[in-house]
C-alpha cells in the first residue's frame, strides 16, 4: 500500500473580479504519494498554479476558497492559522517558481540566502547553518561551494541560479516540493541538469514532488503520476504509463496530438475553439464545445470520474457503459504505436 | 534576403556576440538555437536595427540596416509579450500603431486592417477594445504577432514566439506562421529553446554557443548528423514526450576544451558549416 503525504478533497477556489467571480478551481481531488512526482499538465488558465498556491497558503487576496480541504498529516491546511502555515512553508512544504531571479535577493550573497532560511526556521546556529548551506550547494551541483558562498546572484548563470533556489527550498528538509514551471526559461541542457537534480533528490530524500509544466517531454522525464486539468477540473489522472500510452479523455487526446516531437511532419493538430469563460462555467463537460466526440449529455451534465483501473480515472461520458465505442484519433494511435515499438 | 557578415556586439567589456556570419534566403525559415545567454536575442535586435552594431555588417536586400530609419519590412515578435505591449493602449491601438506611424490616418481603413489581422491570428473583433492584461499569455503573444504581421514584413524575427504557450496554442501559432510562409513567401528568423518545434519549422538551423556560431546545417541534416560537440550535447538533452524512451535517454555533457585559437567556422560540405 502506498503512503500518501498530501490529500486534496473537493477543492474549490474562485476569484473576485470587477465582472464577477472567476471559478478558477472547480472541485478537484487528488493525492500526492510519498517519494513520487505528480505532474500537473493542462490548458493555460486551467488552475494549475492556483492549486499549488492554495497548498502553499499563498493565494492572492481576492481569492475565495469556496470549499474542500487540503489534508496534510490529517490536518486541514485551509483551516490553519497564518502562523502555523508559515511554519509549515518554511519547514515541510517548499515551492520553486518559474523565474529564479525573482526568488532571490539580488543584493545578498547566495550562501547567506541559503543559510538564512535555516537560522530563521530551525534552531541551527549561524555556524552550523553555514556548514549545512555549503553541503546543500554541493548537493545541488554547485562546485567550489566555499569560494562561491559569498557571491551574488548576478554572478551566476540562469541554470546556476535555479539550483540556488532549489538549495534554498531544500534548506529546511521539506517533505513536499512544489515546482511551478521551474525550467521554462532555461535552455534544454540546463533544463536536463535541473530535472536530473530534482529526480535525484526525490530518490535520495524520498521527497514528494508536484511538478507543473506544459512541456510533455519534461513530464515524460519526471512524472510518476499525472493529473490533466481543463477549465478548473482534473479531467484525467493516472500513472505516466496510463496517460501517455492509454489516454481516455478527449482533451488528453488533443493535448498529446498537438505536441510536435522530433519525428513530426505535416500540419500540427491545434485544438479548435477557445476554453470557456470561467465567469460562467458550462453545466456539462467544459471541453464539450471543442470535443469532436461530444455527445448530448456532455453539454448538459458534468461527467463523474470513471475508474478505469485502480491507478487510472477520467471524467468523460465516453467511459459510461452505455456510451458508443469511440476509437482513438488515428494520428494519436499511430504515435502511441510508434512509442510502444521504440520503448518497451 | 538577409546577410549577416562578421557581426560582433559588445556591451561594455563583454562580447555578447563574437564575429558571426550567416545568410537567410527569401522564403526560408532559419532557426537559431543555443544556450541561454549565447546572443540570440542580441542578434535579432541588431537585425531590426534596435541597437547599433559594434562591428561587422548586416545587409537586408543588399542594403545595410540603418538604426535611424529602420525599415518596416523587417518586424520582430518579442520574447516577452507582456513587456513588449504597452499596457495603457487597447489592442486596436497596439496593432494599428505601425500603420499610423507609416502615415495611414483613415480610421476606417485602419480598423479594417486591424480586424483582418486579428482574425488571422484567431482573435475576435470584439476583443479589439480590451487591454493587454485582460488576455491570457497565449492571446498576448498573438497580439504581438498581429502587430508585426500588419506591416506586411518581408522578414520576420520571431524570438521565442511559442515558449510561453501551451501545446495547443503553440500549434496554432506555428500553423499560422507556416501558412504565411507558404502564402506570402515570408522569410523568418526563428529563435527558440524547444528543439522539436525548431526542427519541425526550420529549413536550416544555426547553433550558437557563447556568442559564436558553432554549426550551421539543413534542419534534417543537423539532427541526423550533428558534428560539433555542443550540438551533440544540445540534441541529446531534448526531452522526448514518451516516458519509456525518456527515462532511458542518455545525455551527452559538453565539456568545452580550452578555446582553440586556431578554430574557425569552416564549410565542411556545401552549405554545412562547423567550428573546428
Ligand atoms: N488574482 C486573480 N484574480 C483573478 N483571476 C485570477 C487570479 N489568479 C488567477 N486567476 C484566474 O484563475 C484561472 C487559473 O489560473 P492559473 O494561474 O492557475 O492557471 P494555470 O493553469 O497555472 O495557467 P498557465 O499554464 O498559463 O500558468 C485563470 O483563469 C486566471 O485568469
Ligand atoms: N543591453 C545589454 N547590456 C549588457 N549586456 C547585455 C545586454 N543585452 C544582452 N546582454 C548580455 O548579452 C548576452 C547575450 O544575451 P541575449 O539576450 O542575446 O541572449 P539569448 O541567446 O537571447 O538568451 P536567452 O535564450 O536566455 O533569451 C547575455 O550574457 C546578456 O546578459
Ligand atoms: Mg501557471
Ligand atoms: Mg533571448
Amino acid at each position: 500500500m502506498r503512503e500518501h503525504t498530501l490529500q486534496v478533497n473537493h477543492l474549490q477556489i474562485a476569484f473576485r473580479t470587477g465582472n464577477g467571480l472567476v471559478q478558477a478551481v472547480r472541485d478537484i481531488s487528488f493525492r500526492l504519494e510519498k517519494g513520487r512526482t505528480l505532474a500537473i499538465v493542462g490548458e493555460s488558465g486551467s488552475g494549475k498554479s492556483v492549486t499549488s498556491r492554495a497548498i502553499m497558503g499563498l493565494l492572492a487576496p481576492n481569492a475565495v476558497v469556496e470549499g474542500g480541504e487540503i489534508l496534510y498529516k490529517g490536518k486541514d491546511l485551509l483551516k490553519m492559522s497564518e502562523k502555523e502555515l508559515c511554519k509549515l512553508r518554511g519547514d515541510k512544504i517548499a515551492m520553486i517558481f518559474q523565474d529564479p531571479m525573482s526568488a532571490l535577493d539580488p543584493i545578498m550573497p547566495i550562501g547567506k540566502q541559503i543559510a538564512e532560511a535555516m537560522v530563521i526556521n530551525g534552531k541551527l546556529s549561524p555556524a552550523d547553518a553555514k556548514n549545512k548551506a555549503l553541503r546543500l550547494m554541493e548537493e545541488v551541483g554547485i562546485r567550489n561551494a566555499k569560494s562561491r558562498y559569498g557571491k551574488y546572484p548576478f554572478e551566476f548563470s540562469g541554470g546556476m541560479r535555479q539550483r540556488i533556489v532549489i538549495a534554498i527550498a531544500l534548506a529546511a528538509d521539506p517533505e513536499i516540493l512544489i515546482c511551478d514551471e521551474p525550467t521554462t526559461a532555461l535552455d534544454v541542457t540546463i533544463q536536463a541538469q535541473i530535472l536530473e537534480l530534482i529526480n535525484k533528490l526525490k530518490e535520495e530524500r524520498h521527497l514528494s514532488v508536484i511538478f507543473i509544466t506544459h512541456d510533455l517531454g519534461v513530464v515524460a522525464n519526471v512524472a510518476d503520476d499525472i493529473a490533466v486539468m481543463y477549465a478548473g477540473k482534473i479531467v484525467e489522472r493516472g500513472t505516466a504509463e496510463d496517460i501517455f500510452y492509454d489516454p481516455r479523455h478527449p482533451y488528453t487526446w488533443a493535448l498529446l496530438t498537438a505536441m510536435p516531437d522530433l519525428e513530426t511532419t505535416g500540419k500540427l493538430q491545434a485544438i479548435p475553439g477557445a476554453p470557456p469563460n470561467m465567469l460562467h462555467p458550462p453545466a456539462g463537460d467544459a471541453f464539450a464545445p471543442r470535443n469532436p466526440y461530444a455527445m448530448e449529455i456532455d453539454f448538459e451534465e458534468q461527467p463523474p470520474m470513471f475508474e478505469i483501473s485502480p491507478t487510472h480515472a477520467a471524467a468523460t461520458w465516453l467511459l459510461h457503459p452505455n456510451a458508443p465505442k469511440v476509437a482513438l484519433p488515428k494520428a494519436l494511435a499511430a504515435r502511441i504505436e510508434r512509442m510502444g515499438q521504440i520503448g518497451g | 534576403m538577409l546577410e549577416v557578415r562578421h557581426f560582433t556586439q559588445v556591451f561594455g567589456k563583454f562580447k555578447a556576440v563574437d564575429d558571426i556570419s550567416f545568410s537567410v534566403k527569401k522564403g526560408e525559415v532559419f532557426g537559431l538555437v543555443g544556450e541561454s545567454g549565447c546572443g540570440k536575442t542580441t542578434t535579432g535586435r541588431a537585425i531590426v536595427g534596435l541597437q547599433p552594431v559594434t562591428e561587422g555588417k548586416i545587409l537586408f536586400a543588399g542594403k545595410p540596416i540603418r538604426k535611424k530609419h529602420p525599415t518596416t519590412q523587417i518586424q520582430m515578435i518579442f520574447q516577452d509579450p507582456m513587456a513588449s505591449l504597452d499596457g495603457r493602449m487597447t489592442v486596436r491601438e497596439i496593432i494599428a500603431e505601425g500603420l499610423r506611424i507609416k502615415g495611414i490616418k483613415d480610421r476606417k481603413i485602419l480598423d479594417e486592417k486591424v480586424y483582418e489581422m486579428m482574425a488571422l491570428v484567431g482573435l475576435s473583433r470584439e476583443q479589439a477594445s480590451r487591454y493587454p492584461h485582460e488576455f491570457s499569455g497565449g492571446q498576448r503573444q498573438r497580439i504581438g504577432i498581429a502587430r508585426a504581421l500588419i506591416m506586411e514584413p518581408k522578414l520576420l524575427i520571431a524570438d521565442e514566439p511559442v515558449s510561453a504557450l501551451d501545446v495547443s496554442i503553440q500549434a496554432q501559432v506555428i500553423n499560422l506562421l507556416q501558412d504565411l510562409k507558404e502564402k506570402l513567401g515570408l522569410t523568418v528568423l526563428f529563435i527558440a529553446h524547444d528543439l522539436s518545434v525548431v526542427k519541425y519549422f526550420s529549413d536550416r538551423i544555426g547553433v550558437m554557443y557563447m556568442g559564436k556560431l558553432v554549426e550551421l546545417a539543413e534542419s534534417e541534416e543537423l539532427f541526423q548528423n550533428p558534428l560539433h560537440p555542443y550540438t551533440k550535447s544540445l540534441l541529446s538533452a531534448v526531452p522526448i514526450p514518451d516516458p519509456r524512451r525518456e527515462k532511458n535517454r542518455v545525455r551527452i555533457p559538453y565539456e568545452p576544451a580550452c578555446s582553440d585559437p586556431a578554430a574557425a567556422f569552416r564549410e565542411v560540405t556545401p552549405g554545412r558549416w562547423v567550428m573546428s
